[in-house]
């Protein structure tokens, strides 16, 4: 790699200020930084650092998204070939999904790392590594037939609006990606919900064998309420929705990452036993929707709320969620305890919104997105508490 | 009796080159130095010029601010150069020794220790008073003060292991004489905090103390975590500290009326050649063991632990109140995606790279800062290395943000720099965490006077 170096050496004058391609320096550092850990030396403060640092944090965030990403692709593909009355192997699954997903990856980190780059430059900051997580995070949450001009828009939206106007990774209130996400939902609800965008090509009208359905077990079990759900009864609610290996392989549709529960506990192990991702929040998500879940069966005035609660972490965005989104540690409760809150009362309002809101049949997003808004609340009274006790503690002055 | 404090966050970072607990007397170096930059919250005033001649105990510099603080010579000889940095700030004041070694004489009358107020006075007149150290703030202790406890730690946690009770081995008597001293000096306690693992350690058996026992990683062995635990400073309190081995040469002092500065030191870190306990004089440039060290390439060398130290260079001084010289190679060379290998010969306390797996092994530390400063990402990482009720992301916010009554209640007075130095060293955003609270503590200092 001396070469490689000797290379980068030799142009680096040239973006430094004065160099011709001064306005391009945030992003040579970046790409220097990428490649090159950088010899700067401790000046003041503790002489070793660990060798920890933002990028191998969040590359192992990318890395424990690839299980889900993979899984995803494949399952792009055998929806695919299913809604057509065909069936395709595993090879042509997944480079059917593999096509069909790249561009989406592709559009969501060329206009975000876009916006960081020239951010850096504006701001002369180094760039900052929190895209490569997001950037990954958009695609994996968006439905598969959804328009690159949207992800594009969203992204921009999600980056510029969520992120660098409150000054950069690190300083956002809310989730990025699920930032982009809200936006898609709300700004463009004809195109992007309902039974169909979740399978590629159907919204394009292709042709669907008879009796496909594209519904995602949550608009099945959506049907399990109101007045269409008079008369039915809970197994009959259940024998609708898809088996629960089905559900926790991920053979169902549904936005692209999300439908894995077995890809996404493999990424859960990797953030648990790195230590990047908080176990705390993971736990306590869990926890608060399978008390919420509980409760319901308790009330059980329909069919909805007679599904056992491990139905709701196998359904919909819920464990997607609880790994990766709602344990960003910028948007997230940052003390402990605040997460123990964050986590149950996330878990908690997600099946709330499931069950008792008609309108959304998916509540994780705006629940994170809400958790996110609370999340400096919590930490306000748990840090308030620990300034009270630790006065108590304080022995009078004799 | 005593209790035992068991303190389960922390972190032992795993380096090359502890001392070997063998003791090596050092001949007498060519030079001494004396710097005011090793005491905090005070504006030294030269009391010689060049040319003069002193002997070991004579002053050098006082205080502006409180003249009566002074800061004596280590060695009997003639001041041979002040250095002076920018805006003509003292640096050093260097002095060249004699053959023989002259002390300044005291003479100490039974008398004289049944009063407080003359046990000060003979402190500050000796330049002894620079040992006794002020929490709040870690700052040179107002001798006009009266301190709800004073507190000593009788072991070390920091990286490079020191063992404190091989330190002071024959100097018991002294280190007892020195405990009598100091509990004159409080109305309160004083607290003597050891290890749990070190049952077998002689200060066990010291009197006039309230021994606290403690187990658990660093910074345990730090004073400020265990006066977190025994005896909590809030606004208004003020708690004095000292160094084990100040409170021997306090002993001395008052046993023989003779201010002798002479400390152990451990020459320890992968650049040495065979780390051991030297016996020097505090102040002893560190060129008088050249021939312990290995220069090949860039090496720092630091006049205290490396978490906490001060790089002295290649011909420094050691510290007044540095146990260790730790010397490590530099890290200025670039690493080709280190940040993606898997860096087996890496120590960290991140669980994403594989050290964790090898508990027993040690590893060589340079000095690459290994990444860009970042915005605070992270959560919940300082808490881990912190065995104190605190949240130090909030404090540090309230001090960058200036806003004293939050420090004060985020705990800023139970904090200095070596307390929050392994924040520091695992931060993944690679914040200056101990330059922070210096500037937070200074504005305390600043806004509360």
């Amino acid at each position: 790699m001396k070469f490689l170096r000797k290379f980068l050496d030799k142009i680096k004058p040239s973006f430094d200020e004065g160099g011709k391609y001064a306005k391009l320096h945030s992003t040579f550092e970046g790409f220097e930084s990428f490649l090159f850990v950088p010899k700067t030396v401790t000046s003041q403060g503790s002489h070793v650092r660990d060798c920890i640092d933002l990028k191998r944090t969040m590359s192992v965030v990318v890395l424990a998204l690839v299980p889900c990403l993979l899984f995803g692709m494949w399952n792009t593909g055998y929806w695919h070939y299913r809604s057509i009355g065909g069936a395709g192997d595993l090879l042509t699954n997944f480079w059917f999904g593999f096509c069909k997903i790249f561009p989406i990856i592709a559009v969501s980190y060329i206009v975000g790392l876009g916006i960081e780059f020239t951010v850096a430059q504006i701001r002369k900051h180094e760039i900052n590594e929190g895209f490569l997580v997001s950037g990954m995070l958009i695609p994996l949450i968006m439905p598969v037939d959804v328009p690159l001009w949207m992800v594009a828009l969203a992204t921009a939206f999600a980056v510029i609006i969520g992120k660098e106007v409150f000054g950069g990774t690190g300083m956002n209130i809310w989730n990025p990606a699920l930032l982009a996400r809200a936006f898609v939902f709300f700004s463009y609800p004809t195109q992007i919900s309902g039974d169909k965008v979740w399978i590629a090509g159907l919204t394009g009208g292709q042709g669907v064998v008879d009796s496909f359905s594209g519904a995602t077990p949550l608009s099945i079990a959506a049907g399990g309420t109101g007045e269409a759900a008079a008369n039915m009864s809970g197994e009959t609610l259940r024998s609708q929705l898809p088996d629960v290996f089905d559900m926790f392989m991920g053979f169902v549709p549904g936005s692209i990452g999300e439908t894995s529960k077995l890809a996404i506990l493999a990424g859960a192990a990797i953030l648990i036993l790195t230590g990047i991702g908080s176990w705390r929040i993971m736990l306590a998500s869990t926890l608060g929707c399978l008390l919420m879940g509980w409760i319901c069966n308790l009330l059980a005035a329909n069919p909805y709320m007679e599904l056992p609660p491990y139905y709701h972490l196998l359904m919909g965005g819920f464990a997607f969620g609880a790994i990766f989104m709602a344990t960003d540690p910028v948007s997230a409760s940052q003390t402990n305890t605040g997460k123990w809150i964050y986590g149950i009362l996330f878990g908690i309002l997600v099946v709330i919104i499931r069950v008792f809101n008609p309108a959304y049949p998916e509540g994780v997003m705006l629940i994170i997105l809400l958790m996110n808004t609370f999340a400096p609340l919590i930490d306000h009274y748990v840090v308030s508490a620990n300034v009270k006790r630790r006065l108590k503690r304080i022995k009078p002055n004799v | 009796m005593s209790r035992v404090v068991k303190l389960r966050k922390g972190l032992n970072i795993k380096m090359q080159g502890s001392a070997e607990k063998v003791l090596a007397r050092m001949p007498m170096a060519a030079k001494y130095a004396v710097k005011p930059s090793d005491f905090k919250g005070i504006t030294p005033r030269l009391c010689v010029k060049q040319g003069d001649v002193v002997k070991a105990g004579t002053p050098v510099f006082e205080d502006k601010n409180n003249p009566a603080v002074k800061f004596a010579s280590p060695v009997s000889g003639m001041v041979d150069e002040i250095n002076r940095g920018d805006r003509r700030k003292l640096l050093e004041i260097v002095i060249k020794p004699d053959a023989e070694q002259e002390y300044e004489k005291y003479k100490i009358t039974d008398e004289l220790l049944k009063n407080r107020e003359q046990i000060i006075q003979l402190m500050l007149d000796a330049g002894l008073w620079s040992m006794v150290i002020q929490r709040p703030y870690g700052i040179i202790a107002n001798p006009n003060a009266k301190p709800k406890a004073i507190f000593v730690s009788g072991f070390d946690t920091a990286p490079l292991l020191l063992d404190i009770d091989f330190l002071l081995t024959g100097q018991e008597e002294f280190f007892q004489k020195g405990i009598d001293i100091l509990a004159k000096l409080t109305d309160g306690k004083v607290h003597l905090g050891l290890s749990a693992d070190d049952y077998a350690s002689k200060l066990n058996k010291i009197k006039n103390a309230e021994i606290n026992i403690f187990s658990g990683k660093h910074p345990a062995g730090n004073v400020g975590v265990q006066i977190h635990h025994i005896d909590p400073i809030g606004k208004g309190d003020v708690v004095w500290t000292l160094d084990a081995q100040h409170v021997v040469s306090l002993g001395r002092f008052f046993a023989t009326g003779v201010y002798n500065s002479d400390r152990i030191v451990a020459l320890c870190g992968s650049r040495v050649l065979r780390p051991q306990y030297l016996h020097v004089v505090s102040g002893a440039s560190i060129t008088a063991y050249a021939d312990r060290i290995d220069h090949s390439g860039n090496v720092r060398y630091i006049s205290g632990n490396v978490l906490t130290g001060v790089s002295i260079g290649k011909d420094g001084y050691t510290g007044f109140y540095a146990n260790r010289i730790s010397v490590i190679p530099e890290g200025d060379h670039s690493e080709f995606l280190g940040w993606a290998m898997p860096r087996l010969q890496k120590f960290s306390a991140s669980k994403s790279y594989f050290s964790w797996l090898t508990p027993a092994k040690n590893y060589k530390l340079d000095t690459n800062l290994n990444g860009g400063e970042r915005a605070f990402v992270v959560s919940g990482q300082y808490e881990k290395v912190l065995p104190m009720d605190i949240y130090p992301v909030y404090l540090l916010k309230a001090i960058l943000a200036e806003n004293i009554d939050k420090m004060e209640q985020l705990g800023i007075y139970e904090l200095i720099e070596e307390d929050l130095a392994l924040c520091e060293y695992v931060c993944t955003s690679k914040i200056e965490i101990q330059t922070i609270l210096r500037q937070g503590i200074e504005l305390m200092i600043k806004e509360m006077n």
